[in-house]
């Protein structure tokens, strides 16, 4: 129990950050129309891929012998990337839709 | 030097993020919010591989690996951004989720597999500090495991959850659920919790067997949590699927104490938890409702009231009434996303607007497969933003509407929703299509929806039918128009 004690005030700045970016995640979404519910989706899903900078660390600080570990990585690089991509790209297609109209 | 321009970027990167999600909430300014974002996740991703250095203040390596595996994934994702049709949105979405899931599981697992080596086990360190054990290798502190396990679970559940949701989609998996699936449903939540618990407050030797084993369970749980969901409670999953993906990326920004990747996730976890009440809200039901409650198709309630008649109205008459109607409102569903009928509805309204009559269209917040689906099926066939009326407004209108025309959308209009308490559906709130002067439902047959519900408004006086393929349907009564 004390370690998760200890562990919580060494990491104070984190836990700063979540509660303050639920607040802001809150507010900046609540006022989003219905129209744009799916392609808001879609944008929120390709942020998320930021995931990919910890497979990009994993993969760089992998030990180069260590196949095992470097083909996990590789494979966690490729999902981040399909979804950051592939979501920025696809959002990015819905919105030229929206778009086009006088 | 090069670690501050890291540190730089990534508070560059945060705030694009941030203004990126504001600018959705404005069609006008969305899309250059989505490419703010795109080029604040770009510096994020080069700043990590070239200034990124860690404790020892070594750089990273194993280039090679690293853009092989962007190049590979960003190519994917490209070709099937592109290519996809846009009434598989859905299915797309829930694939890119699952993804992102599946990446923060393997980095949970590399991990894990970085602090193990080997042969060695592991012991809880209580300050991080090595306690005297021969075995111990490396100390690790409780709050790391805790958040490895985190995003272990978090992103296993998600990844096989939207895979399944993917299927189902697709089509390519049936829902199917057993009696007591709940209970085992939270029993495997449970001990899966339960066992990254024990590890993490375990102070003797743990076997890195047990990791593996609450990434099964993990998996497991995540095909049987989104198995028995019905079509029609999709929405709500893949949004829930899509603020899960965010807090396991989050899990990855902890373990690292990385503030974008930090930021970003529990923005997005965040940002999908209100969205998922959003969709919950529309449909009045609670979350827990929607994931324990599967609509079932036993209910038989409401239904025995003897055989009711409906009546069909021909292409020709359908067509008269249409084109002599001061205002008509088109109340599109998932038969229209299936049918890919969008271009020949915008057909029919163009036509339709061309003769004086005027035209628009309610949107349920819960029609179709995901939050909004209606609204890109619509707006890829051009269908300008401005026609589409949410529900309150919409109901508003309805009054004074002449014709309204359900294109394949059923739960949302079913007046059992009002006043049948023994309904799956009573107290959802729906379009009040019957307070119209005319109601025309095109169906592909007389079977009732995804919730296996009967609908009464079928069989109500002022409504007639007009059986058949969306697509088709339409296209017959644009040229039927077109002759009178």
């Amino acid at each position: 129990m004390k370690s998760i004690f200890d562990w919580l005030s060494a990491n104070e700045q984190m836990i700063y950050i979540i509660i303050l970016v639920i607040f802001l995640g809150f507010i900046v979404i609540s006022r989003v129309p219905t129209v744009l519910h799916t392609p808001l989706m879609s944008h929120a899903n390709a942020i998320s891929g930021v995931v990919i900078i910890g497979a990009i660390i994993v993969m760089g600080r992998a030990d180069s012998n260590n196949y095992g570990a470097l083909i996990l990585g590789l494979l966690a690089v490729i999902a981040g990337a399909i979804n950051v991509v592939g979501g920025f790209v696809v959002t990015d297609r819905m919105m030229e839709m929206f778009k086009k109209k006088k | 030097m090069g670690v501050s321009i890291l540190t730089i970027i990534y508070i560059i990167a945060a705030v694009t993020f941030i203004m990126g999600l504001k600018m959705m909430s404005n069609p006008k300014t969305a899309r250059k919010g989505n490419t703010t974002a795109g080029i604040g996740m770009l510096f994020a991703i080069f700043g990590t591989i070239f200034l990124f250095k860690d404790e020892t203040g070594a750089n990273l390596g194993n280039y090679t690996w690293i853009f092989g595996g962007l190049l590979i994934g960003a190519i994917a994702g490209i070709i099937m951004a592109k290519k996809v049709k846009m009434t598989a949105m859905p299915e797309m979405v829930s694939m890119f989720n699952g993804l992102g899931g599946a990446s923060a599981a393997l980095i949970s697992t590399v991990e894990f597999n970085r602090l193990v080596k080997d042969n060695f086990q592991i012991t809880v360190g209580e300050t991080g500090v090595a306690a005297a054990n021969e075995l111990l290798v490396l100390p690790v502190t409780a709050g790391t495991l805790l958040i490895l396990f985190s995003g272990l679970v978090l992103g296993g559940i998600t990844f096989s959850g939207s895979v399944i949701a993917w299927g189902k989609l697709s089509g390519r998996v049936k829902d199917f659920a057993f009696k007591g699936q709940h209970l085992i449903n939270i029993g495997l939540l449970i001990l899966a919790i339960g066992l990254a618990a024990y590890v993490t407050a375990n102070k003797t030797e743990v076997s890195p067997v047990w990791f593996y084993l609450v990434l099964i369970l993990s998996l497991i749980y995540g095909i049987f949590f989104v198995l028995p969901i019905g079509g029609a409670d999709m929405p709500v999953v893949i949004s829930l699927l899509n603020s899960l993906s965010g807090i396991s990326a989050a899990c990855s920004g902890f373990l690292y104490n990385n503030k974008v990747i930090l930021t970003g996730g529990i923005l997005v976890g965040a940002a999908g938890t209100i969205l998922t009440v959003l969709m919950c809200r529309a449909m009045n039901r609670s979350l827990l409702n929607v994931l324990i409650g599967s609509f079932g198709g036993s209910q038989t309630s409401g239904s025995d009231k003897g055989p009711m008649q409906h009546k069909e109205i021909s292409l020709n008459d359908a067509a008269v009434v249409m084109s002599f109607a001061n205002k008509v409102i088109v109340v599109p569903g998932y038969g229209l996303a299936v049918a890919q009928a969008q271009h020949a509805c915008h057909e029919l309204e163009k036509l339709l607007e061309s003769k004086g009559v005027q035209v628009k269209y309610a949107i349920h917040p819960v029609a179709g497969r995901m939050p909004g689906h209606m609204n890109v099926l619509l707006a890829e066939a051009d269908v300008s933003y401005e026609k589409l009326l949410e529900m309150e407004v919409a109901n508003q209108e309805f009054p004074t509407t002449d014709v309204v025309l359900v294109l394949g959308a059923n739960d949302v209009v079913n007046p059992a929703a009002k006043h049948d308490q023994a309904s799956p559906i009573y107290g959802m709130p729906i379009l009040d299509v019957e307070s119209a002067r005319m109601v025309i439902v095109n169906k592909r047959s007389m079977k009732p929806g995804y919730a296996g519900i009967e609908n009464e408004l079928f069989y109500q006086p002022k409504t007639s039918m007009l059986f058949g393929d969306a697509k088709k349907a339409l296209n017959d009564l644009v040229t039927e128009i077109k002759s009178i």
